[in-house]
């Protein structure tokens, strides 16, 4: 109910306030929502399987978006920042999918 | 949902509850590849944790309590930073996002363009000169030319013209005035400098003007003119007044035939009458 709740007041107040992202951060917000995304998906196949747990939940949030962060820090002091954050995005979205994968397996049985 | 869950299973079950799941997890691993992972590791290292802090339960519950808020909360956050993100691609250029090296790039591209922009600016401006002193040269030659068919219709008598002159006013009897007198008083005019001639306001004197000795007068253009002859002359007052009062000139020589002769200067002389147009019929402008 809570992560609900937090999704729509999110929206709202994204869409009411319409910041402007810093520029320091700018190379690191869509990255960090990719990794965000997926800790958000890896928590729903958790809740599927029933073994959801806020803490491993909120650890694995932050761990995500810091290192996907990092890595993109890394990757801009390396000179590398573009194919890394890439790379970052094309594993993490290969388990978004591979977890969207299993839930779907679980609920619609394909 | 999730809240309920972990309240429901106690801390002691819940190390079994995972473990069943790493277990569970496993087969599924074979399935998704490298999936479970996300899931799992986190879940392990939770676990690792859980038997530790497991002696003290009330504040786990607590922790629970506060931790479902804070995830929460973060769900929140990601919405937000997804809806702030979204809304900012639409609203910013998607220069943002480019590297360092895209963005020279860019700007080389840029530049060679604004370069090659201000080649044309150049070209097309001294373009546009040119033809603007194209244009006022025309204009100018325009003037000029509408200035000389000015001059050239006051001389040919196809015009109106006002001006400074002097009207001379011949009284003499009848007869006594012939066509050589006013051909001779024209002339006179015209070597003082005349530029328009007009005989009794209705003959406009021109080149092709003849004059000829009529019973009923004189004969100019086809017109009858009787005196008293009023020629009003355009040109130089002064001059044209010398050029009619010189000794022997056209003052004597009405008066040797008993006339008289009255010259006025005039500030302004406004000559109407218009001559008759030549046809040409013989001359062509040579080429």
């Amino acid at each position: 109910m809570i992560p609900i709740v937090g999704l729509v007041v999110g929206i709202v107040l994204g869409l009411v306030f319409q910041p402007a992202i810093p520029l320091g951060l700018q190379p690191y917000v869509p990255i960090a929502i990719i990794a965000a995304l997926d800790a958000v998906v890896g928590a729903l196949r958790a809740l599927s399987e029933e073994r959801f747990d806020d803490r491993v939940f909120v650890i694995s949030f932050l761990s995500n978006v810091l290192i996907a962060a990092f890595m993109v820090y890394l990757g801009d002091q390396l000179g590398v920042g573009a194919q890394l954050s890439t790379g970052v995005i094309v594993v993490l979205g290969i388990r978004i999918f591979a977890n969207a994968a299993a839930i779907r397996r679980r609920y619609l049985h394909a | 949902m999730p809240e309920e869950n972990s309240q429901e299973t106690p801390d002691t079950t819940d190390v079994e509850m995972t473990k069943v799941v790493i277990t569970s997890g496993e087969p599924q691993g074979d399935e998704s590849d490298g999936s479970p992972v996300s899931a799992e590791d986190p879940q392990a290292g939770a676990n690792d944790v859980e038997p530790s802090v497991g002696a003290k339960r009330p504040r786990r519950e607590l922790d629970k309590r506060t931790l479902s808020v804070i995830a929460g909360l973060l769900v929140g956050v990601l919405a937000f930073a997804i809806t702030v993100q979204v809304s900012q691609d639409d609203s910013s250029q998607d220069f943002d996002t480019l590297r360092g090296a895209e963005l020279a790039e860019m700007l080389k591209s840029i530049d060679a363009s604004n370069q090659r922009l201000a080649e044309q600016i150049e070209e097309l401006s001294a373009t546009r000169d040119e033809l603007k002193a194209d244009t006022s040269n025309t204009a100018k030659a325009e003037k000029a030319a509408r200035q000389r068919a000015d001059a050239l219709a006051i001389l040919a008598g196809s015009a109106g013209a006002v001006g400074p002159g002097v009207q001379i006013t011949i009284t003499a009897p009848a007869q006594a005035i012939t066509a050589s007198v006013l051909l001779d008083a024209v002339q006179e005019m015209r070597d003082a400098g005349a530029e328009a001639i007009v005989i009794n306001g209705v003959a406009r004197v021109v080149a092709h003007t003849w004059f000829a000795d009529d019973d009923e007068g004189v004969r100019v253009a086809g017109r009858i003119l009787q005196p008293p002859y009023v020629i009003e002359v355009i040109g130089d007052p002064h001059t044209l007044q010398k050029a009619v009062t010189f000794r022997g000139g056209l003052a004597d020589r009405v008066s040797a035939r008993g006339g008289t002769v009255e010259v006025n200067k005039r500030e302004s002389i406004s000559i109407t009458a218009l001559a008759d147009e030549l046809e040409g019929q013989y001359a062509r402008p040579a080429k």
